[in-house]
């Protein structure tokens, strides 16, 4: 037996938390304008409980006794792309995996503080994971795709809920709701494997829209695609919005102007006693406001490139 | 800090002698590289002298041999000049099925709670043990299997065990049938009445096969030895279910190893992905999981196979036969395996003497399961390395 299990550390960084090195999308340039078009109304600050998806209130996250993340208020409204930047280490990714407990997948992850999803505490011990991550579903930093059939791969969502009658048209909608549909519809029952990586992705956000989650959560969707295919991701983002709540953790800052409504900065602070890095949020507020007119010294360092 | 190195001009034309390096450095590295492939040279050398010297002696015994005598005869009795190659062929065949339905299910079983379900603290703990029932020497299996496995588990369950084997059989059949009947009749997507009858069809061959293959092991191959007939009387001498059973128990650690490995190359984020699509950790592993490391675990089943082919000495001493045997398609007989037939072929008073062939049907024994064995080991070969292909 060669193989040892893998450590935490591994473990963290297949499921990307940890970062083997800063990789950073390479999105179409454009600068920090951020472009709504004339009909947008200002975003409100209030929300109505109906709108308010998450609510994350002095949520800290651990691993063992080692606390990646401190503190995080957080308010997430229905239909909005919610976008958390930062730098390398600073728990975006971590703070994004507590919302569909997908830190329960790491032995030595736990949470403190409270994280309400539509009022509910996610973390109550009689909160299945597993219903939890039907409705909050998870597109991946790299495509994952299953090495099974294109078709294969959509309709596992649905079939794992139970789920038997009316897969094909599942498959169909999920796939054309992801752009993908026109690129694979002669091929459904080839291995998802000989895709290419923006085909792939896609097929990942299929896959996740199959289930009919309410939330979906992206954690660096595009970081592993080329210009051309994350600007396909992200008219996608736009397109799908209306339907589902959308979270998304990236590296790169000009993809959270352009695509999100409301953009949380979140930094890193070092505990000189331990030497210890844990992830704050800084600032929390709508896209056009961060980017334009933050109010944190740190966070108008780092969108101008002073730091991180 | 005193800087007393001279320092070297940063500027202008280098000759070849100032990256030379010196002389000495490199003879030394090659001498290294002399030796080391002195040495896989000589273990290569080894091997093919071996392989040389099993053909030479096997291709007078293939050349002299009245191959009459070699098939279809009343058993492997070769100092009479008898040496009937299905009597071993089928043992060995016997010993391997019922050795792979042991360590096939607990080794793949072990390997899955090791990889997917076990902590991390319970994994350092277990796997240990394994891999001390790894290192139980065979000799000592052996003993166990002739004074406690043949006695006290084959002879009291192993023989209605076979009617327990048959019913489960028809259990599952019924279920099967009446499964697939049901999706033609809902028509669900992927399933046409053709695509059902063909599986129930295929499903009622094998049951049938099977069923046959029961009945005749139990009545016509069955043993002839009137009184292990009876349920209470515990027969003292081995066969080759009991060898066989111990041969799996040595094989599990095995199996479990290699699956084990396979199902570690499994990429991390497929786990992720599907927990994410809301699949619990049972639906992980086996849609996900399993089908990804498929072809790790066919190797491991071969590389098993291959190993309780090879096994000696548990046959030997608890197979049930010595020197010679009748032919036999029960488990429940005694019967000489290849290698137990080569291993009680070298042994013995006299070594081996007896009609002129029969040291040479030694060689040409271990000719065969040597062709056997590499066989099984290249196809577990391609298997592994497909793994490593995919990911």
């Amino acid at each position: 037996m060669v193989n040892t299990k893998p450590s935490d550390e591994e473990i963290l960084k297949g499921l990307g938390v940890l970062d083997d090195e800063e990789q950073s999308d390479s999105g179409p340039d454009v600068a920090f304008s951020v472009d709504r078009g004339p009909s947008d109304e200002p975003l409100p600050e209030e929300v109505s409980d109906e709108d308010l998806v998450f609510d994350a209130s002095e949520l800290s996250v651990f691993y063992g006794d080692f606390r990646a993340v401190r503190d995080v208020n957080l308010r997430v409204r229905r239909n909005e792309i919610t976008a958390l930047i930062g730098p390398s280490g600073c728990g975006k990714s971590t703070v994004l995996r507590s919302f569909n407990r997908m830190n329960d997948l790491i032995p030595s992850a736990r949470v403190a503080g409270s994280l309400l999803y539509r009022g509910v505490d996610l973390y109550d011990p009689r909160v299945d994971p597993v219903e939890v991550r039907r409705r909050v579903g998870m597109v991946f930093q790299k495509p994952n795709p299953f090495p099974k059939s294109v078709y294969d791969n959509v309709a596992y969502g649905p079939r794992v809920a139970g789920r038997k009658k009316g897969l094909d048209d599942v498959v169909e909608n999920s796939l054309k709701k992801a752009a993908l549909w026109d690129e694979v519809k002669d091929r459904l029952q080839d291995s998802a494997i000989g895709l290419s990586g923006g085909q792939q992705q896609r097929l990942s956000i299929a896959r996740a829209i199959a289930v009919d989650p309410e939330v979906l959560l992206m954690d660096e969707p595009c970081s592993a695609l080329d210009p051309i295919a994350t600007a396909r991701i992200e008219e996608l983002m736009a397109e799908i919005k209306s339907e589902y709540t959308i979270m998304i953790v990236t590296h790169n800052m000009q993809q959270a102007a352009r695509v999100s409504d409301r953009t949380a900065f979140f930094s890193v602070e070092l505990d000189e006693s331990n030497d210890r890095r844990t992830g704050v949020l800084v600032e929390y507020t709508t896209t056009e406001k961060l980017f334009s007119n933050p109010d944190d010294e740190r966070t108008e360092n780092y969108i101008t490139g002073r730091f991180g | 800090m005193a800087d007393i190195s001279i320092p070297k001009p940063t500027t202008g034309l280098l000759t070849t002698d100032a990256l030379a390096g010196p002389r000495s450095r490199a003879r030394k590295e090659g001498a290294v590289k002399w030796i080391l492939f002195s040495a896989a040279l000589v273990s290569i050398a080894i091997s093919v002298l071996i392989v040389l010297s099993l053909i030479n002696e096997a291709r007078v015994f293939i050349l002299e041999v009245d191959w009459a005598n070699t098939w279809g005869q009343q058993g492997w009795f070769p100092r009479q000049g008898l040496y009937d190659m299905p009597t071993l062929l089928v043992s060995s065949l016997i010993v391997t099925v019922v050795a792979m339905f042991v360590a096939g299910p607990l080794g793949l079983g072990a390997a899955v709670y090791l990889s997917e379900y076990a902590s991390r603290r319970t994994r350092s703990l277990l796997k240990p043990i394994l891999e001390i029932l790894a290192g139980v020497p065979s000799v000592v299996l052996g003993f166990f299997a002739l004074f406690f496995i043949s006695p006290q588990v084959i002879e009291r369950i192993g023989r209605n065990g076979w009617l327990v084997v048959g019913a489960i059989m028809i259990i599952v059949y019924v279920g099967m049938v009446f499964r697939w009947a049901r999706q033609a009749m809902v028509a669900e997507p992927g399933t046409t009445l053709r695509t059902q009858l063909i599986r129930i069809l295929t499903l009622t061959t094998l049951v049938a096969l099977g069923l046959i293959l029961i009945w005749w092991i139990n009545d016509v191959a069955g043993s002839s030895d009137p009184a292990s007939a009876d349920f209470f009387t515990v027969k003292r001498s081995g066969q080759l279910a009991a060898a066989a059973v111990g041969v799996g128990i040595l094989t599990i650690p095995l199996v479990a190893s290699v699956s084990e490995d396979a199902l570690a190359a499994v990429p991390e984020e497929l786990r992720a992905a599907s927990a994410g699509l809301g699949a619990r950790k049972m639906t992980t592993t086996v849609q996900v999981v399993l089908p990804a490391a498929v072809s790790g675990i066919v190797a491991a089943f071969i590389i098993g196979i291959s190993r309780a082919l090879g096994e000696t000495m548990v046959v030997f001493m608890a197979g049930g036969a010595a020197d010679a045997a009748r032919f036999t398609a029960s488990p429940f007989d005694g019967g000489l395996t290849m290698t137990a037939g080569m291993a009680s072929l070298a042994t013995g008073t006299d070594n081996v003497v007896g009609e002129g062939l029969t040291f040479q049907s030694l060689y040409f024994v271990g000719l065969v399961l040597f062709i056997i064995t590499l066989a099984l080991n290249v196809m577990a070969g391609r298997y592994v390395s497909r793994v490593r292909e995919k990911y």
